[in-house]
C-alpha cells in the first residue's frame, strides 16, 4: 500500500457528493456572517484584569497580584505555600524568579518525562490571557518553554504581564497568535466531569494552578489572593504561611 | 377578511367539541368563519413516517380547499407547523427530483395564509383577552411543535392569563415532550410511555383540575395516560378553554 | 463493517428492555439534567449566541462545499509542516494504516486520547488482533474500557455508571491493566479521578506512541486541535515520540480565525464551561518539543456518502459537542447504548445510519428513535436540524430512492417489514382524499364507538398498553357543521356549490402513486368557492 492509501478514492468520492455545486463558485462566495461580537462589553484596562481574575477564580485557579518588583518574593511565597523543593523554568524566565536554595532546573530537550515528573513545580510566563474566558495561552515561547514542561509537574506558576497579555476575547486572542507555533490553553487547573457529569478538578495535568498578575500599579510588596480556593493548595501544610504583604 | 377553519382530521374525527369551539370563540370575536368541506388531513402521519410521495395528494387538497381564504386557522400547533414548515420541503424536493416547481408553488400559496389558533388570536386579532371565564385550575403543556417549529412563545400563556376566573398552575419540565411524536407512539411505545408517565406525574404534581395545550393529538396520548392511571386531572384543549363563558361555560 | 456493534437489535427493542433499567434512568436524568442547566447558563451568558451558531454552520457549510479544496490545503499544509497524511476510504483501511504504522515503531503499547473517530472503526480492537494494546486515558473510557463495556456518551462515555460502579470497576479491574486502585478506595469522584492518575501516570511516562482524534483541523495552517479537560490529551500529544491522528474529513475548517467561532460554541455546549481546561494545537512537528513523528490519517468511512445527500449533508456539521443527548428525553429513557454504536443520542441517530449506508436492521429503526420534539436541533451549535434529517431518512427507508452508498449513486429498495404499514398510509391517504369515504367511515366509527375495547388488539396494543383510547364522539366535526350550518363552499364564486364537500371527483387522480399531481387544479373544488353567505 502506499503511503497516501486511498487519496484519489475519497477525493473523487468527495467531488462526485459536491455535483449540485456549480463548478465556479468559489469557497468564499458561501456566505459567512461574521455579525457576532468581537468583544462582549467595553471595559477598562483595569476590568479586563479584574474579570481574568474572576473567570480565572471560577475554575479553582489561584489567583495573585503584584507588581514587577514584588514577583520573586510572590512566586518564592507560592513555591514555599506549595511545599516544592524543586523547580522546572524554561530557559526564557529570568533567574531572579526562582528563590534561592531551590533545586532549580532549566529546561531542555534531554528532560525525560521521567525526570520532569520529580520535579515539584513550574513556572513560565503566558503568549495572552483571555478575560471572556478564564485562559492563559502558552505558545511555546522562550518564557514558556516546551509543552511537557507545563504538564507534567503537578504545580504550575503562570505569570501574566498585565495589561499588555491580556484581551477580552477568543476572537483577539487568536489575532495574536501564531498557528505555526504548538500552543496550550488553559483554563483553570485539569479537570473532569466524567463522574456524573459533575466537575471535579485535578487529574493529569497540574493539579494546582497559580497565576500571578503582575502590574506596575500593584502596590511594591504587595501579594493578594482573590481565589477563596487557594488556602486548602496542597502541601501547605508545615511550610509556613505565604507571604501577605 | 376571509377566514376558513382547518379543523384537522384528529378534531373532526374525535374532538368535534375542539372544532365547536373555535366556531364559537371566533364568531364571538366577530369573525366569520367558514369550514370548507373538502378539506381532510394535512398529511402528519404519513409525512413524518417516511411516505412523503403518499402525501402530496394531501397537500394539493388543502391548497385547493382553502383557495380564496384570507387565513386558515388551525387549532393545531403540529398541524399547522406541517403545513408551514413541511410542505415548502415537500415542493422543493418534488422539484429535486425533477417534478417540477407546482408543488413547491401550492405550497407557497398556503404557506403565509395558514396560522395556528393563538397565533391568529394574538397577532390578526390583536386580542389577548377574548372575554372567556373558566374557573379552574389549570396547566399548561406547551406542544413541542408549537413551541419549537411555530414559535408560539408566550403566546398561549397570555390567553390564559387574561381568562377569568383561570389559576395558572406551573408544570414542571413543561418544555419536556409528552412523548406522542405521532407514529413514534406505537412504533418506540415503551420509551413514548416512559416520557408520558412522567410528563403525567409531573401534571398530577400540579395539583390542577385541567391540562391545557394547543395540540389535540398530544392531549390524547397525555389524557389515555392519566386516565390509564386513574387521574381526574381533565385533558382539554386552549381552543375549549378560551370559548368558555359566564353564559356558556365548558 | 458497519458503524454499528455487531448483533445489536433495533432500537425499539433494545430500549423497551434499557427503558426498564431504574438505576441506568436514574443515572442518566441526573447527569443529563445537571448539564442542561449548566448550558443554558454558559450560553445565555453569550449574547451573541445566535449569531455564533449561524456562523458555526455557515463555516461548516462553506467547508463542506469545498471540500476537496480544503482536504487538499490542508494535506499540503501539514506536509510541509512536517507531518505525513493518509487517506483511508474506510474503517477497514484506516485501522491496517495505524496498525502498520505503530508496528513501524517496534511498540506494542499505545496510548490514546478519546477520539470517536476511532471508536467508529473499531482501532483498539484492531490493534489487539495485531497484538497491539491500546491504553484509553480518557476517565471515562477508562471506566467503560476496564469494565469491558460500550460508551453510552459522546462526551461522558460512561454516563450511564454512577460512582459506586465506578468505585467497584476501579477496584476489580485496574490492577489487571496495571498499577491497582489505592486500598480503601471510597466512591468520592475526587479519589476516582485520583486513581485514574496514578494508575496512568506510568503509562504516560513510557509511552512511545500516541494516538489521537481531532476537533478541528485547520486547512490553511495545517493546525489540528484537540479540546479536553483531563490532561490526558496532552499527555498523548506531547509525550510520546510518535503520534497517530485519525480524523473524519469533515473536521477540517478553513482558517485559523474561524477558530474563533468553534472555540466559543464547542466548551459552552459540550461542558457547560466558558472554555474547557486545556486546548492543545499543533502544526506538523516542532524541533524538540513533542513528537518527532506526526502522522495523519484523514477518513472517509461513509462520509462523502452523507455528503453526496443534499438534506443529510448538514450532519457533517456536527462538532461532537453532545448537546443534542443531554436534552434529548428519548436518549434520557432508552439511554445510549440501545442506539448501538459509538454515536448515540439525535445525532447518532442520523449520523449512524448515513455512515452505514443503512446496512442494518438497527440502521434503518434509528431514524425512528424520535419523537421529533426537536429540542436537538434548538441547541445544536450548529444548528443541525436533526428533525428534518431524521424524517429523511425515514423516507430512505420507506419509501427507497436514491442514495449514495461507497462512492456509488444507488437505487435504494424500501426497507423490509414496512408492507402493513405502506398499505395503511396509502389507504389513510386514499380516505384523506376521498371526503366521501372519510365521512363515511366516521360515522361508522361513530355508530360502532361503543365497541371500541379498553385494550386493542394487533399493532393497535402498543398504544392500549399504557394508554386509553379516546372515546369517539356521536358527530364528527364535519357532520355537526352540516347539522346546523348547511352544507356551503367556501369563497370567491359567489355561486352555491353543489356540495362541494360529497364530491369524490377531485380524487379521480391517483392517489398515492408517488407523483405529484402535478397540475394542482383540483377538479371537484372548482364548483366549491360559494362566499361569505350563509
Amino acid at each position: 500500500m502506499s503511503g497516501s492509501g486511498s487519496r484519489e478514492t475519497v477525493l473523487a468520492r468527495v467531488r462526485r457528493a459536491l455535483a449540485d455545486v456549480p463548478r465556479d463558485e468559489r469557497p468564499e462566495q458561501v456566505k459567512v456572517a461574521r455579525d457576532y461580537l468581537r468583544v462582549h462589553g467595553e471595559r477598562t484596562p483595569r476590568e479586563r484584569a479584574q474579570l481574568l481574575a474572576e473567570h480565572l477564580a471560577d475554575y479553582r485557579a489561584h489567583v495573585h497580584h503584584c507588581s514587577p518588583a514584588a514577583l520573586p518574593r510572590t512566586v518564592a511565597g507560592l513555591l514555599a505555600l506549595r511545599g516544592s523543593r524543586s523547580v522546572v523554568t524554561p530557559p526564557g524566565v529570568p533567574d531572579a524568579w526562582v528563590p534561592e536554595g531551590m533545586r532549580h532546573v532549566r529546561d531542555s530537550a534531554a528532560l525525560s518525562p521521567r525526570e520532569l515528573d520529580a520535579i515539584g513545580s513550574v513556572v513560565t510566563g503566558c503568549a495572552v490571557a483571555v478575560a471572556e474566558t478564564g485562559t492563559l495561552v502558552l505558545d511555546a515561547s522562550e518564557d514558556q518553554g516546551r509543552r511537557r514542561v507545563t504538564l507534567v509537574p503537578d504545580h504550575h506558576i503562570c505569570v501574566v504581564r498585565v495589561p499588555e497579555q491580556v484581551v477580552d476575547s477568543v476572537p483577539q486572542a487568536l489575532e495574536r497568535l501564531d498557528p505555526a507555533r504548538p500552543q496550550t490553553w488553559i483554563s483553570g487547573p485539569s479537570a473532569t466531569s466524567d463522574i456524573e457529569l459533575n466537575r471535579v478538578e485535578g487529574v493529569h495535568g497540574p493539579r494546582t494552578l497559580d497565576v500571578v498578575l503582575v502590574t506596575d500599579d500593584a502596590a511594591e510588596t504587595e501579594s493578594t489572593e482573590d481565589s477563596e480556593g487557594a488556602e486548602d493548595s496542597e502541601g501547605a501544610a508545615g511550610n509556613g504561611a505565604p507571604p501577605r504583604g | 377578511m376571509r377566514v376558513a377553519l382547518f379543523v384537522t382530521c384528529v378534531n373532526d374525527a374525535l374532538y368535534p367539541r375542539t372544532g365547536q369551539a373555535v366556531v364559537a370563540l371566533l364568531e364571538r370575536l366577530g369573525v366569520e368563519v367558514d369550514f370548507p368541506e373538502t378539506q381532510s388531513c394535512c398529511g402528519q402521519p404519513q409525512f413524518n413516517t417516511g411516505y412523503r410521495h403518499a402525501t402530496e395528494p394531501l397537500v394539493h387538497r388543502y391548497a385547493a380547499a382553502f383557495e380564496g381564504y384570507d387565513h386558515i386557522v388551525v387549532p393545531s400547533g403540529s398541524c399547522a407547523a406541517m403545513v408551514r414548515e413541511n410542505y415548502p420541503r415537500m415542493g422543493a424536493k418534488a422539484a429535486a427530483e425533477g417534478r417540477g416547481g407546482v408543488l413547491a408553488a401550492v405550497a407557497e400559496s398556503v404557506v403565509p395564509r395558514t396560522y395556528e389558533l393563538t397565533e391568529f388570536l394574538v397577532d390578526v386579532l390583536g386580542v389577548t383577552d377574548v372575554g372567556a371565564y373558566y374557573p379552574h385550575t389549570v396547566t399548561y403543556h406547551p406542544t413541542c411543535h408549537g413551541l419549537r417549529m411555530l414559535g408560539l412563545g408566550e403566546r398561549p400563556r397570555k390567553l390564559l392569563e387574561h381568562v377569568e376566573g383561570l389559576e395558572l398552575r406551573e408544570l414542571e419540565g413543561a418544555e419536556e415532550c409528552c412523548g406522542f411524536g405521532g407514529t413514534f407512539a406505537v412504533k418506540n411505545a415503551a420509551v413514548s410511555s416512559a416520557m408520558g408517565a412522567d410528563k403525567a406525574r409531573h401534571i398530577e404534581e400540579t395539583g390542577a383540575e385541567s391540562v391545557c395545550t394547543v395540540d389535540n393529538s398530544c392531549l390524547m396520548h397525555i389524557g389515555g395516560t392519566l386516565t390509564r392511571a386513574g387521574s381526574r386531572v381533565r385533558p382539554v384543549h386552549l381552543a375549549e378553554i378560551l370559548a368558555s363563558t359566564k353564559e356558556a361555560p365548558l | 463493517m458497519s458503524v454499528t456493534y455487531l448483533g445489536m437489535p433495533p432500537f425499539p427493542q433494545a430500549a423497551e428492555v434499557s427503558v426498564r433499567d431504574e438505576r441506568l434512568r436514574r443515572n442518566l436524568r441526573h447527569a443529563t439534567h445537571t448539564i442542561r442547566d449548566k448550558r443554558a447558563g454558559a450560553v445565555a451568558e453569550l449574547v451573541d449566541w445566535a449569531a455564533l451558531r449561524a456562523a458555526g454552520a455557515q463555516i461548516k457549510d462553506r467547508t463542506l462545499r469545498h471540500l476537496d479544496h480544503y482536504l487538499e490545503q490542508l494535506e499540503g499544509a501539514v506536509t510541509a509542516a512536517g507531518g505525513t497524511v493518509h487517506w483511508a476510504a474506510d474503517a477497514r483501511e484506516a485501522n491496517e494504516i495505524v496498525t502498520r504504522l505503530v508496528r513501524e515503531t517496534g511498540e506494542r503499547e499505545v496510548v490514546k486520547v478519546k477520539s470517536m473517530a476511532t471508536q467508529e472503526i473499531g482501532l483498539n480492537e484492531a490493534l489487539e488482533r495485531a497484538g497491539i494494546a491500546a491504553y484509553e486515558t480518557d476517565l471515562a473510557e477508562l471506566i467503560v474500557q476496564l469494565g469491558d463495556d460500550h460508551p453510552s456518551h459522546i462526551l461522558v462515555p460512561a454516563i450511564h455508571r454512577n460512582r459506586g460502579e465506578i468505585r467497584e470497576i476501579f477496584r476489580e479491574r485496574m490492577g489487571r491493566w496495571g498499577r491497582p486502585a489505592p486500598d480503601g478506595l471510597t466512591d468520592a469522584p475526587a479519589e476516582l479521578a485520583e486513581a485514574a492518575r496514578l494508575h496512568l501516570r506510568e503509562k504516560f511516562l513510557t509511552a512511545k506512541v500516541g494516538i489521537s482524534g481531532a476537533n478541528f483541523m485547520v486547512a490553511e495552517s495545517g493546525t489540528l486541535v484537540v479540546v479536553e479537560s483531563e490532561g490526558n490529551g496532552r499527555m498523548c500529544l506531547t509525550l510520546p515520540e510518535t503520534l497517530i491522528s485519525v480524523v473524519g474529513i469533515e473536521k477540517v475548517v478553513p482558517t485559523w480565525q474561524d477558530l474563533e467561532v468553534f472555540l466559543q460554541l464547542l466548551p459552552r455546549s459540550s461542558t457547560a464551561e466558558r472554555m474547557n481546561p486545556y486546548t492543545s494545537t499543533w502544526t506538523g512537528t516542532t524541533e524538540e518539543d513533542g513528537p518527532r513523528t506526526f502522522h495523519l490519517v484523514l477518513l472517509d468511512n461513509g462520509r462523502s456518502d452523507t455528503l453526496a445527500d443534499r438534506v443529510g449533508r448538514q450532519t457533517l456539521r456536527c462538532i461532537r459537542c453532545s448537546a443534542c443527548l443531554n436534552v434529548c428525553p428519548v436518549y434520557e429513557r432508552a439511554g445510549g447504548h440501545a442506539y448501538g454504536s459509538p454515536y448515540p443520542g439525535p445525532i447518532g441517530a442520523i449520523l449512524t445510519p448515513q455512515l452505514d449506508s443503512m446496512d442494518t436492521g438497527l440502521d434503518t429503526s434509528l431514524p425512528y428513535a424520535s419523537s421529533l420534539c426537536g429540542a436537538c436541533f434548538e441547541v445544536c451549535p450548529v444548528a443541525i436540524d436533526i428533525p428534518e434529517v431524521l424524517v429523511h431518512l425515514r423516507e430512505r427507508v420507506v419509501q427507497g430512492g436514491t442514495a449514495t452508498v461507497r462512492g456509488q449513486r444507488t437505487t435504494v429498495k424500501p426497507a423490509k417489514g414496512h408492507a402493513a404499514e405502506r398499505a395503511a398510509m396509502r389507504a389513510a391517504t386514499w380516505a384523506f382524499d376521498h371526503p366521501r369515504a372519510l365521512r363515511a367511515g366516521e360515522r361508522l366509527a361513530s355508530r360502532a364507538r361503543r365497541l371500541v375495547p379498553r385494550r386493542l388488539p394487533g399493532p393497535g396494543r402498543a398504544w392500549t398498553d399504557t394508554r386509553d383510547v379516546p372515546a369517539v364522539p356521536p358527530e364528527s366535526f364535519r357532520d355537526w357543521w352540516r347539522r346546523t350550518r348547511g352544507p356551503q363552499g367556501g369563497p370567491g364564486s359567489g355561486g352555491r356549490g353543489a356540495r362541494p364537500g360529497d364530491s369524490d371527483s377531485d380524487s379521480d387522480r391517483n392517489s398515492g402513486s408517488g407523483d405529484s399531481s402535478a397540475n394542482g387544479n383540483d377538479k371537484g373544488d372548482g364548483d366549491g368557492p360559494a362566499g361569505m353567505v350563509r
